[in-house]
C-alpha cells in the first residue's frame, strides 16, 4: 500500500510531542473534541466507550513508592507512513494515504463500519461511532462548520485537522502563494497545549520546528519495531519512557487511560 | 372490438393496423416523455422560488458592467464569500434606480428594514465536502462558467430544485465530475483534497 509515497511533494506533516513538558492536563483532548465537532454522551463515565481522537495515556515506571515516576502520553492518529495498516485493510477505500501531505484520511460517508481498521491499527487510534450524535439544546451554534460531523455506524479518527490545512492553503492561494509558511497550519491540539509540548509542521521543510526537533537525541516513536513509520514523534530524556514507547518486554510497567 | 381480430387479407387492413400501431407508439412516447420530464422531477424534487427575482443580465456585462467577482468575492482569509450580503446591494440600491417591481421589493422588504435576503443556494455541497474556490479560480485560473451556468445571459432567477429525499440541489456537483476533471488535469484525487 505504501511504496506509493515518493511523489514530488514538498510537504509531509508531522507532530512532535515533548513528554517531559506534558503535564497530562488534557487540554489537547478538549481542543480536539471541540474543533472536530464531537458530541458528548449523557454518561461519559465509561471511558472505554468514549471517542477521543487525542487520548492521553498515563504511564508509570512500575517502581514502588518513593521511586515511582509518572508520565503522560498523548496519542493522536500516527498517520503511519509505511504500510499504513488501516489503509491496507479497508475494503471500501474509506481511508487513504495522501502522498502529497502524508495525512491518512477517513471519509465518514464512505465508511461501511466493518471496523477492520479498528482492529488493524496498532495504536488504538480509531474509534467506532456507536451512537447518533446528539448535542444539547443550543450547542449546535458552537459546531465548527469546517469539520463534518459523523453519523452512527462509522469509524472515525484524528485527521491532523486536515480542514485547517485546507483553510491555510486557501489563504495562501488568495495571496498568490502555493507553499505554506511554518506555523500557518497547526492542529488544534498543538495550538491549545498550555506548555507547548506539542509541535506541528512540515517535516520536509528543514527550517521547520518539527524537522529540527525530530533530530534531537531523545526522539522516538511508538512501536517503531512494527515498521509503520509513524509521523508522530515523542521526546523524552527519561529512558524508561523511551523503552515503553517500543513496548519493551521484561520490564514492570502499567499503561492505562488517564 | 371483434372486428379488429378478423383477418381482412386486404392491403388496406394491413395499413390500418400499422397505422394504429404507430399511433400507439407515438402516444406511449408522449406519455413517457410527460412522465419522465415533467411528472417524475416534480415528484422527486421540490421547487423553491428565490426571495427576489434577481436579474444577472442587468448587472453583468450587458447592463451595469459588473464582473462575477464584483459581488461574489473572496474574504481575506481565503474563503469564498459566495452569495453576497445585503451590504453589496445597498451600495447601489439605497434608493430605487429604476421602476422594476423586483427592485421595489428589494428596497421595501430588505433594504429599508436592513434585513438580509434569504437567498437559496443552487450549488450547495454536502457537509463532508470542502470545495476550494481559491484553488480553482486563483491558482488554476478557471472561469466561473466552467462549472456554473453563464448567468450573465439570464434575466431571471429560476427556482431552486432540491431532491426531497437526499436534500441535495439539482445543481450540486457530483463527485464523479470532480474526479474526472482532477484526473484529466493530473491533480491529486486523494480523499482529503476535497473531503473534510
Amino acid at each position: 500500500m505504501s511504496e506509493h509515497h515518493e511523489v514530488a511533494s514538498k510537504e509531509k506533516y508531522g507532530m512532535v510531542i515533548d513528554l517531559d513538558k506534558c503535564t497530562g492536563c488534557g487540554a489537547c483532548t478538549v481542543a480536539c473534541l471541540s474543533e472536530n465537532n464531537h458530541y458528548v454522551r449523557e454518561d461519559e463515565s465509561d471511558k472505554l466507550r468514549s471517542v477521543a481522537w487525542m487520548k492521553v495515556y498515563k504511564v508509570t515506571n512500575g517502581e514502588p513508592f518513593p521511586n515511582t515516576k509518572v508520565a503522560f502520553i498523548p496519542r493522536p492518529c500516527m498517520h503511519c507512513d509505511h504500510h499504513t495498516p488501516c489503509v491496507s485493510v479497508c475494503p471500501v477505500m474509506a481511508t487513504d494515504y495522501n502522498p502529497l501531505t502524508g495525512i491518512v484520511s477517513q471519509i465518514y460517508t464512505r465508511c461501511i463500519g466493518c471496523r477492520y481498521c479498528v482492529g488493524a491499527c496498532p495504536y488504538h487510534a480509531r474509534y467506532f461511532n456507536w451512537w447518533d450524535p446528539v448535542w444539547p439544546e443550543g450547542m449546535h451554534k458552537l459546531l465548527n462548520p469546517d469539520m463534518s460531523p459523523r453519523m452512527r455506524g462509522v469509524v472515525e479518527k484524528c485527521s491532523f485537522c486536515n480542514h485547517r490545512l485546507q483553510k491555510a492553503k486557501d489563504k495562501a492561494y488568495v495571496e498568490g502563494r502555493r507553499d505554506l509558511r511554518d506555523g500557518e497550519y497547526v492542529t488544534a491540539c498543538a495550538e491549545d497545549c498550555p506548555t507547548k509540548a506539542i509541535t506541528f509542521g512540515n517535516m520536509k521543510d528543514p527550517e521547520s520546528a518539527v524537522a529540527k526537533l525530530i533530530k534531537s537525541p531523545g526522539a522516538f516513536r511508538l512501536l517503531e519495531k512494527l515498521g509503520t513509520q509513524p509521523k508522530v514523534y515523542y521526546l523524552s530524556n527519561e529512558s524508561w519512557i523511551r523503552a515503553l514507547g517500543d513496548n519493551a518486554l521484561g520490564r514492570k510497567r502499567t499503561a492505562r487511560p488517564a | 372490438m371483434s372486428e379488429e381480430h378478423v383477418p381482412t387479407g386486404g392491403r388496406e387492413g394491413e395499413h390500418k393496423q400499422a397505422g394504429g400501431g404507430l399511433g400507439m407508439l407515438a402516444a406511449g412516447f408522449v406519455v413517457a416523455i410527460v412522465v419522465g420530464w415533467l411528472l417524475y422531477p416534480a415528484i422527486v424534487m421540490s421547487s423553491k422560488p428565490q426571495p427576489i427575482n434577481f436579474n444577472h443580465k442587468a448587472h453583468g456585462a450587458e447592463g451595469a458592467g459588473l464582473a462575477c467577482d464584483g459581488c461574489h468575492t473572496f474574504r481575506e482569509d481565503g474563503s469564498f464569500a459566495g452569495i453576497p450580503k445585503l451590504d453589496n446591494c445597498i451600495q447601489c440600491h439605497e434608493s430605487a434606480q429604476g421602476e422594476s417591481p423586483d427592485e421595489a421589493k428589494l428596497i421595501e422588504q430588505y433594504v429599508t428594514p436592513n434585513k438580509e435576503i434569504p437567498w437559496l443556494s443552487y450549488s450547495y455541497q454536502p457537509l463532508c465536502v470542502f470545495f476550494s474556490h481559491a484553488a480553482h479560480v486563483k491558482m488554476a485560473q478557471l472561469e466561473c462558467t466552467t462549472c456554473h451556468e453563464d448567468m450573465s445571459k439570464s434575466s431571471s432567477s429560476p427556482p431552486v430544485k432540491v431532491y426531497r429525499i437526499s436534500g441535495y440541489s439539482k445543481n450540486t456537483m457530483s463527485m464523479e465530475a470532480c474526479e474526472d476533471c482532477h484526473a484529466e488535469k493530473g491533480t491529486s484525487n486523494a480523499c482529503f483534497v476535497c473531503h473534510k
